[in-house]
């Protein structure tokens, strides 16, 4: 006979305030097998957990059930709470009384019944939950971060200095990302470079670390503590290993036409190339788009000044096979395409830039060597607009409905720069509201504004139109002086909203992480788990996640990195016990559940029978591997005898849920 | 199937939600405050893939009035390929139903991701006024299961 105990949380007034507590209580007290129902004010809480032990003590409980706040939140809590009473911690169930009652209905009796109701399932339920005993598996001591950015390098850094082998893989032929782009950060105005090629420079020279240049994920295999992921090492035509870095294939390379990436496109580079003097790792790549060799088969000078003999036209995508105990992501993210905002003229004339492109043509390697100059005829400009929220807060389809956060401060940081320098030029901001919050930041705009003298203007640029000598005709409102103003402006730089790289879509299916509407990472709890991923083993580090600027971005690096150690440390973990089994007795070998289970943890075994009339049969059965099994009860459908089934989601107890709701 | 004071026929809702994307969507428009009727009652699975049309069948027979099953949206399964039984499987169950004469309504696949509360509640409004707008389920139900 089952002797169970509810027990019913208000959850301060989270709960009390929209259900009667004390009449769930009293109503579920006279639920068959149920010996106890109480309430109390916080079930979660210390003294509320000792209510729950004491009452498995005392009334020798074999099962509870906890009317409160989602599984999802407390589950585990209650589940200890039982396991330290000598409970099986699996004859706990939880009725979610808040996030699915108290907190989206509003009259108390309909509610009080729903939740009865829902209370009276959980009860049905643990009538018919067995004692689990959950496996162990062992943990790969080894990590992967994907993408070598700030978010990436800082990671990467922090397992290695851990003591845990760690590798990095980036898609570009070098590690840095964005910030190896940018000129200078907000709000110390210290110099990008400078502070993060050091940070690369260690990554290649940290013997823990292995980094994968140039190379994508190709395909994710296995579970928390066991990865098994493949690299695509992509064709670069250039040994690695052999490679110097000396550069002098870029000089004797004939095809200079080729639009550099790094600086935005505003300059050319060779077909062979390297990205930046500070890439780590120093080798060269072939672009084969522009390769004369690669395309017409005609060329090779490359190949002939090498001294090293590291070019390789033949060379072709390679794929590696790595395991690995705990992934971070760190995809980062890109400034979306402008070009349909044609209002700004972006197409039009080059003198309309994004703000990374400003970034480039003010940065001391960028293609004018760090003189600001007009890209159309390479004039010093005297005024410059700067339009804010080019596609953030947006409610249409074109744009992102959020903020992108780093906007307002490297705006600020872009028109201190440039007044700084250049005191001749006039530069106007128009924004919508400015944001700043973080340590110093409204100081920093405030700067601008008071000791740097930029024009803030609150309000949207209408249209930007190129006049016939060259100017741009800033057509904007000035919202508090409630009028029209015309600019002729020298430039205009557009700060585009930012949204997640393209590779983290793809990835996100190969990860099985959840995603949100905008594409960024979900994390497994937005307040209490920022930097895990509902997946258990896969973190979430940088703008990956959501916009974030660089000290955010390092601050969040490192913390995804503690948490990839606190998994690394453990030899092994403890699996899920809900996981599938077959009834050998029922199963008729057909093979069903075989092929739809998705991790191959069924295999078919040849069992010795008795048969009533003593004499024995050998059958073929399925068996499953509870290891491998993941528990997402596929093959329990399957079956068509009804051999298969999920221990903690049995067929039996989903049943019973489903009688007690429609009683 | 109840009825309120008003004499206002009161669907019974089971939805089914996978535990990862839906189910946590359930408690997201929980935690957003986003109002859906009382009639609908979740069950947790791990997968929606873990829902035998047998559960369906056995809601109705009990008297539920509709059933919804909610799961991660393609491509994004937490087992990477569980909801694409699912869509299988109630493609043929429902297709059943409808030979059998039960309103398409009845019955309903949703995906709804972790991140999608309003869309749970918009979904569950939605699916409860269509079940509400079709009375109750007669055809299925099991009177020698109805609770006296």
């Amino acid at each position: 006979m089952q002797r169970i105990g509810v027990f019913v949380c208000h959850c301060g007034t989270n709960i009390a305030a929209t259900v009667d507590v004390k009449a769930v209580a009293e109503a579920l007290g006279h639920e068959p097998g149920v010996v106890i129902s109480q309430d109390y004010q916080y079930m979660c809480s210390e003294s509320g957990q000792n209510l729950i032990k004491d009452a498995v003590k005392e009334h020798s409980l074999t099962g509870i059930v906890v009317c409160s706040c989602s599984p999802r939140m407390h589950e585990n809590t209650f589940r200890k709470a039982a396991a330290a009473a000598g409970l099986n911690p699996y004859l706990v169930e939880i009725a979610n009384i808040r996030e699915q009652c108290s907190w989206i209905h509003k009259e108390i009796a309909t509610a009080t019944e729903k939740a009865v109701i829902l209370g009276r399932a959980a009860v049905a339920k643990v009538h018919l939950n067995a004692p689990l005993t959950a496996g162990e598996s062992p943990v790969v001591k080894r990590a992967l971060v994907i993408g070598g950015g700030i978010a990436g390098i800082q990671t990467a850094l922090d397992i290695a200095e851990a003591g845990f082998e760690v590798d990095i893989v980036e898609k570009e032929p070098t590690i840095g990302g964005k910030m190896a782009q940018i000129d200078k950060t907000f709000p110390t105005l210290d110099c990008a470079a400078c502070i993060l090629t050091p940070k690369m420079v260690e990554c290649a020279q940290n013997d823990k670390i292995t980094i994968h240049s140039f190379s994508e994920i190709a395909d994710v295999k296995g579970f928390v503590g066991n990865f098994t992921v493949t690299i695509k090492k992509k064709a670069r035509f250039v040994d690695e290993t052999k490679c110097t870095g000396c550069g002098l294939c870029t000089e004797k390379c004939p095809m200079k036409k080729v639009p550099n990436e790094f600086n935005m496109g505003l300059d050319n580079r060779t077909a062979v190339y390297i990205p930046f003097a500070q890439a780590v790792p120093k080798v060269a790549a072939i672009d084969p788009n522009y390769c004369l060799m690669l395309k017409n088969g005609k060329c090779g000078v490359c190949s002939k000044v090498c001294s090293v003999g590291a070019i390789d036209y033949k060379q072709t995508d390679k794929f590696v096979e790595e395991k690995y105990g705990a992934i971070v992501v760190a995809t980062g993210f890109n400034p979306i395409k402008i070009d349909k905002y044609e209002e700004f003229a972006y197409n039009q004339s080059p003198d309309v830039v994004t703000s990374l492109e400003l970034e480039r043509l003010m940065n001391a390697a960028g293609p004018n060597g760090g003189t600001l100059l007009r890209p159309s005829d390479k004039k010093h400009p005297h005024t410059i607009v700067f339009v804010q929220c080019v596609g953030s807060r947006c409610e249409d389809e074109k744009g992102k409905p959020y903020c992108s956060k780093i906007c307002c401060m490297y705006t600020a940081k872009h028109a201190m720069l440039i007044r700084e320098k250049y005191p001749d030029t006039e530069v106007y901001v128009f924004y919508i509201d400015v944001r700043t919050p973080g340590k110093n930041f409204d100081e920093f705009y405030r700067r601008a504004v008071e000791q740097y003298g930029v024009h803030y203007i609150k309000g949207m640029v209408g249209k930007v139109t190129p006049k016939s000598d060259g100017k741009l005709d800033v057509q904007a409102a000035d919202l508090l002086a409630n009028e029209q103003l015309h600019i002729d402006a020298d430039m205009v730089v557009l700060a585009a909203a930012i949204e997640p790289d393209k590779s983290a879509r793809p990835l996100a299916t190969m990860l099985t992480t959840q995603m949100d509407t905008n594409d960024f990472f979900t994390e497994a709890h937005p307040k209490l788990r920022p930097v895990e991923s509902a997946t258990a083993g896969i973190f979430l580090s940088g703008a990956c996640q959501g916009p974030k600027d660089i000290p955010e971005t390092v601050a969040q690096a490192s913390a995804a990195a503690a948490k990839a150690i606190g998994l690394l440390c453990k030899n092994s973990i403890t699996c899920n016990p809900c996981v599938a089994s077959s009834d050998e007795l029922m199963c008729n070998g057909c093979s069903s559940c075989e092929k739809v289970c998705p991790y191959g943890a069924i295999t078919y075994i040849d069992k010795e029978f008795r048969m009533p009339d003593k004499t024995t049969r050998i059958r073929r059965v399925a068996s499953v591997n509870p290891a491998v099994c993941q528990g997402c009860g596929a093959c329990t459908v399957a079956c068509p005898s009804g051999a298969m089934d999920l221990s903690g989601f049995s067929n039996s107890q989903i049943m019973a849920e489903v009688d007690a709701i429609c009683k | 199937m109840q009825v309120n004071n008003n004499n206002e026929f009161q669907p019974l809702i089971v939805a089914f939600c996978c535990n990862w994307c839906s189910y946590a969507g359930a408690d997201l428009s929980g935690t957003n405050r986003l109002n859906y009727p009382t009639n609908v009652k979740i069950i947790r699975v791990p997968c929606s893939c873990r829902v035998n049309p047998m559960f369906i069948l056995r809601a109705f027979q009990r008297g539920a009035d509709g059933v919804i099953l909610c799961g991660c949206h393609p491509g994004d399964c937490h087992y990477t390929s569980g909801n694409y039984f699912t869509r299988r499987r109630m493609t043929l169950l429902f297709s059943m139903l409808d030979f059998l004469g039960i309103e398409r309504d009845r019955t309903r696949v949703e995906w709804v991701s972790a991140a999608e509360g309003a869309k749970f509640a918009a979904t569950m409004n939605e699916f409860t006024e269509a079940v509400r707008k079709l009375g109750p389920n007669r055809r299925l139900e099991d009177l020698r299961c109805r609770k006296q």
